[in-house]
């Protein structure tokens, strides 16, 4: 079978061997978990618990009762230390409850198997994988009962199950792939069920060989889903090169996959809606790629959401070397963090430590139009403009080169000779154009009144 | 706490910078150098040295009157000092050379803002400054080997001149008069093999450039293979043409840039004064490419 594929990328070393050949490890509960309110694409949640309180693991914490949003849970059991401000990976600092362990590790009385599951109805299982804090384990975190509920008008005819995993070092999906295969393709048959879809795909990036060979093995006796293998080239898993790739068509510009028939989920996604339909369990753990030339121990482990950057480096044998950066994510999207003092949260797929080899370090130099940068943008778009204009602050003119449309998958400004940071500008002007907007919005209320 | 290092994604780079793209140019115009001394003999290699030196010297100076920051180093000098060396005729004056490179930096380059910023490919404009300012050395051919005042080839086809043509075996090797550099097709294929191997440059504008050129000619009547041998197209298409900086962005940009170079190129030779075209229909669309990249804007994701 010949791998497919979108237009443009860039091949980044995937630095996988680090991590991908060894099982996952089970990382015990830590003494204290910090678990911040805002983890997933969305209205934060408000805390349900005050400082002095017992909390059992599983337990809701925090709730909101907004459309777009996800509860959070108690990761271990113990008693509530504090609820306050606490620095949050995705930058500055967010509320967050703080939970001392008390040594039990004890389940909510509410957590228990139900082997029915299958007879939920789709409403059920909609509330149910909220009410159990599901968001997309791939990155985003956008809550994954809001995907699961396509626009009447929208006709839904294929689930992707993302397998991609095309951000370089990360292996978690991969280990996945192979420890969890059943739980993947059980959780891809609720999906396909409750939205009465009859065709389902698994993706994998041909740089995953043995899990290719396993899924399409046990899926044999699947007759509606079926194993695509695309290429390896980053970044495949974006959802919308992914569809591209899979399906030929392209989802149209500031529209969701619903637009052509589509809902894709993350192979870890899968898994969390199973075990939240089959165990009632919520999303309080997850699998973690803690690699790079940093860490002594690179390995996958399962940890509680909440534990801290540093109690998981010493879990993995500690820093090593001259350490330069320490990211939440991936090389090419993840998240620079200023400290070790940061706890991990739903979205976040590895913890990368890059040492002062790793990362070079040049200054900005000028565009020379080498054209790299439009050749492989996988939108389609001309990111050197953003340069150009973000040099000048000229946000403006950046929103009209469809600023709006860039996926910030890092893909022009990795390649860029003159090591000009494209995303930054890109960011800096979305952000830019959004407070414009809001301003614009707030003057246009007070006239009104 | 140690402080790490807090900067927005990617984490990860391509090793390739500035100078190493302008590196492999270098290299890529190394046969066409040895073609050069070969032919020419040691005169050409101290035209180069002295329009290199010059154009170095240039903007280390004009970039520090300027107070800029100081770039000699990213290479992109000393390719203009090179390119220009290699379209002027062999037995140009020292001094003038010297002064064309200074020229292409300071006018060429400089005045614009430095690199990246300037429209026009910088040798090329040195090179069109000396043409008005002192036509004589600038047209002043000689053969190769032993030097003898002749007319290039392209002359001796537009004005009927009683001489022989060469043969397209010594068009092709380059042993004819003409521009310092642009007589041998042969060792500036293999440079440009190199820039594409590369990917330093892609093949849309040069292989349009030539196949214009190649077409027209044969329209009107008049020998391709000759018009693509004889002149500075080669060395125009591959290495002046593909200057990023003055040249479209998208392959459907090249090709208009290069389809209009060539039929520019055609219409200079047979309806103009000048027997040689390449230069100014090439200036003419370094002019035109800011327009050409508005008009070939690559169509965004998702509007297809
Ligand atoms: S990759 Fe960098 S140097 Fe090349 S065109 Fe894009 S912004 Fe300019
Ligand atoms: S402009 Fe945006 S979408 Fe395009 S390569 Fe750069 S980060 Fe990716």
């Amino acid at each position: 079978m010949k791998a497919l594929t979108f237009s443009g990328g860039v091949h980044p070393s995937g630095e996988k061997e680090l991590t991908c050949n060894q099982d996952v490890k089970v990382m015990p509960p830590p003494k204290m978990v910090v678990i911040p309110l805002l983890q997933h694409t969305g209205a934060s949640c408000e805390s349900l618990v005050q400082k002095g309180d017992k909390v059992k693991k599983g337990q809701k914490i925090g709730e909101s009762r907004a459309l777009i949003t996800a509860p959070v849970h108690a990761t271990i059991s113990g008693g509530v230390k504090e609820v306050r401000l606490y620095n949050h990976p995705l930058g500055n600092k967010g509320l967050a409850v703080i939970i001392e362990s008390d040594g039990f590790d004890q389940w909510a009385d509410d957590i228990k198997r139900d082997d029915n599951f299958f007879r939920l109805l789709p409403q059920e299982i909609r509330d149910k994988v909220r009410d159990k804090g599901v968001v997309g384990l791939g990155g985003a975190a956008f809550p994954t009962s809001v995907k699961l509920t396509p626009p009447a008008d929208k006709e839904i005819n294929t689930i992707i199950i993302n397998g991609c995993e095309c951000e370089p070092y990360l292996t978690c999906d991969h280990r996945l792939l192979l420890e969890n295969y059943r739980e993947i393709i059980e959780g891809l048959k609720i999906i396909m069920r409750l939205l009465d879809v009859g065709k389902g795909i698994i993706a994998i990036e041909d740089n995953k060989l043995d899990a290719i060979k396993l899924l399409s093995a046990v899926i044999k006796m699947e007759p509606n889903i079926e194993v695509a293998i695309v290429k390896t080239k980053y970044p495949q898993g974006a959802e919308k090169q992914l569809i591209k790739a899979l399906l030929g068509c392209e989802v149209p510009a500031g529209k969701l996959p619903f637009e052509v028939g589509v809902v894709v989920d993350n192979v870890g996604t899968a898994v969390a809606i199973y075990e939240a339909l089959r165990d009632n369990k919520p999303l309080i753990e997850r699998i973690i790629t803690v690699t790079g030339s940093g860490i002594k121990e690179p390995q996958n482990i399962k940890v509680r959401i909440g534990t801290l950057f540093s109690d998981i480096v010493v879990f993995c044998g500690g820093l090593q070397g001259d350490i330069a950066k320490v990211i939440m994510g991936g090389p090419m999207m993840g998240i620079a963090q200023y400290t070790l003092d940061v706890p991990i949260i739903k979205g976040t797929s590895g913890i990368l430590v890059l040492t002062a080899q790793d990362t070079f370090a040049v200054p900005a130099g000028p565009c020379i139009r080498c054209a790299k940068c439009i050749e492989s943008c996988p939108m389609d778009l001309t990111p050197y403009l953003y340069g150009l204009y973000g040099r000048m602050q000229d946000y403006e003119s950046m929103g009209k080169y469809d600023v709006a449309d860039c996926i910030e998958c890092g893909v022009c400004a990795y390649g860029c000779p003159a090591k000009i940071p494209l995303v930054q500008y890109a960011k800096w002007s979305k952000m830019e154009i959004a407070q414009a907007k809001k301003k614009k919005i707030e003057k246009k209320d007070k006239d009104i009144k | 706490m140690v402080p790490y290092i807090v900067s927005t994604s990617p984490h990860l780079k391509i090793r390739e910078t500035i100078s190493a793209v302008m590196r492999d140019v270098l290299i890529a115009l190394i046969p066409a150098v040895a073609a050069a001394v070969y032919f020419f003999g040691r005169r050409a290699l101290w035209v180069i040295l002295i329009s290199m030196a010059s154009a170095i010297a240039a903007e280390f100076i004009s970039e520090k009157i300027m107070k800029r920051e100081v770039t000699v180093s990213d290479g992109s000098a000393a390719i203009t000092g090179l390119l220009l060396a290699m379209v002027c005729p062999p037995g140009i004056p020292l001094w003038i050379i010297a002064i064309g490179a200074a020229v292409s930096i300071v006018l060429g380059k400089q005045v614009f803002g430095g690199l990246g910023y300037n429209p026009f490919n910088p040798a090329l404009i040195g090179r069109a400054v000396l043409m008005a300012s002192w036509p004589v050395a600038m047209t002043t051919w000689v053969t190769p080997f032993d030097a003898i005042t002749t007319a290039t080839p392209l002359a001796i086809a537009k004005f009927n001149l009683a001489q022989p043509l060469p043969s397209y075996w010594n068009l092709f090797i380059g042993n004819r008069a003409g521009s310092l550099g642009e007589t041998s097709a042969l060792a500036l294929l293999l440079g440009a093999a190199y820039l594409l191997y590369k990917k330093q440059i892609s093949w849309h504008l040069p292989v349009s450039f030539i196949a214009a050129v190649g077409l027209l000619s044969s329209i009107i009547g008049k020998d391709p293979l000759f018009n693509i041998l004889a002149g500075g197209l080669i060395l125009g298409a591959f290495f002046m043409a593909t200057d990023m900086v003055t040249s479209p962005m998208t392959g459907q940009g090249k090709i208009i840039f290069g389809c209009g170079g060539g039929i520019l190129t055609i219409l200079i030779r047979y309806k103009g004064g000048f027997p040689e075209g390449v230069c100014y229909s090439i200036l003419i669309f370094n002019m035109l490419t800011p327009l050409i990249d508005k008009y070939t804007r690559p169509q965004k994701f998702g509007v297809k």
